[in-house]
């Protein structure tokens, strides 16, 4: 295949991973505002945040009666995946200046996913941008939509909408659950916040269950994942 | 209130992001850095599930555990899920099925 066949081809499937990942901003919008936030609040974490599982974070624990505060933490700790996907990518994309600053705002799973096995800086590149500022500009123009929309309909219960959000956590964990332990550390995770919902403040469960899921999971993990004994050559 | 929590965390996400991006590898690349930053995402997404799914306020201010519509809904969503539907699929089904069982 010729260099410009390859990249028709990144592009192509960016753009397929852009519009379908896009699109569902519409929930987001629609969620955001049938949780309490203004249409204003809803399109701002969408510009600002943009990454989707810490948007839908900090609108469920506001939704949930929680303190914003708390929704923040939530997402904050979600949105720290994006640094190890930094991590990962600075070598392969190799910007710096306003380049790299201006790359980091659409540093997240889908941009990642799609660029990380390309062979070469230039195919990496043409995915991560082209994933990363498609979703940008959709994800954006959906969420009004779907904000908008969500105002128009009255209350939200009647639409299921509360529902819809523990779905969305649902589908966006479930990609998750085939790494080896994870299932474990989600099913503690769940249990315990359940546990804690009648005896803290709306916001606390999900971060008290996280911390103590994430560090049994990691310790128990620790042990498994012991370095293997050095083989001489 | 949630102006601050919003604008905050909008500029927090973004300086993880930026952080990644520019921080040498040696400082964050530690194996229990990575493991725990691995799990963070399953066990939070799991914990919002349970609580999304299961709270609800209480009239003296606290929240209880409750079952309801959701629950079906949440039960949509695993069975669209096994079938591999896609994300909105997924989500839109699960509004459904509670809005159903509401309007019943």
């Amino acid at each position: 295949m010729t260099a410009r066949a390859d990249r028709r081809g990144v592009v192509r499937d960016s753009l397929g991973v852009g519009v379908a990942t896009g699109l569902y901003g519409v929930s987001f919008g629609a969620v955001a505002v049938g949780s309490g936030l203004s249409v204003a609040q809803t399109c701002a974490l969408s510009l600002l945040m943009f990454t989707g599982a810490s948007q839908f974070a900090l609108a469920g624990v506001v939704g949930a009666g929680g303190a914003p505060l708390a929704g923040m933490a939530t997402a904050l700790l979600l949105g720290a995946r994006n640094t190890l996907y930094g991590l990962r990518m600075a070598p392969l994309l190799g910007w710096r200046g306003w380049r790299r600053a201006a790359a980091a705002h659409v540093l997240i799973d889908e941009s990642t996913a799609m660029a990380v096995n390309r062979p070469g800086r230039d195919l990496a590149r043409v995915g991560f941008l082209t994933t990363g500022i498609s979703i940008l500009v959709l994800w954006n123009a959906f969420t009004l939509l779907g904000a908008l929309a969500g105002e128009a309909i009255g209350d939200p219960r009647d639409y299921g909408l509360d529902a819809a959000v523990g779905a969305a956590f649902l589908a966006l964990l479930w990609p998750r659950l085939r790494e080896p332990g994870h299932a474990r550390v989600a099913l503690l995770a769940a249990a315990l916040a359940a546990l804690a919902v009648p005896f803290t403040p709306a916001g606390l469960p999900v971060l008290l269950a996280g911390g103590v899921a994430i560090l049994v999971g990691a310790l128990l993990a620790g042990r498994s994942h012991a370095p293997p004994p050095e083989v001489a050559p | 209130m949630i102006w601050w929590a919003v604008l905050g965390g909008g500029v927090g996400c973004y300086l993880l992001k930026l952080a990644g991006l520019s921080v040498p590898e040696s400082v964050l690349a530690r194996p229990w850095v990575a493991r725990v930053v691995d799990l963070i995402p399953v066990a939070l997404l799991a914990a919002l599930v349970s609580v999304q799914v299961l709270s609800a306020p209480d009239p003296d201010g606290g929240q209880r555990l409750v079952l309801d519509a959701r629950v079906a809904g949440l039960g949509t969503a695993v069975v669209l899920l096994v079938l591999r539907a896609p994300f909105l699929v997924v989500v839109v089904g699960a509004a459904a099925v509670a809005a159903l069982l509401r309007a019943l």
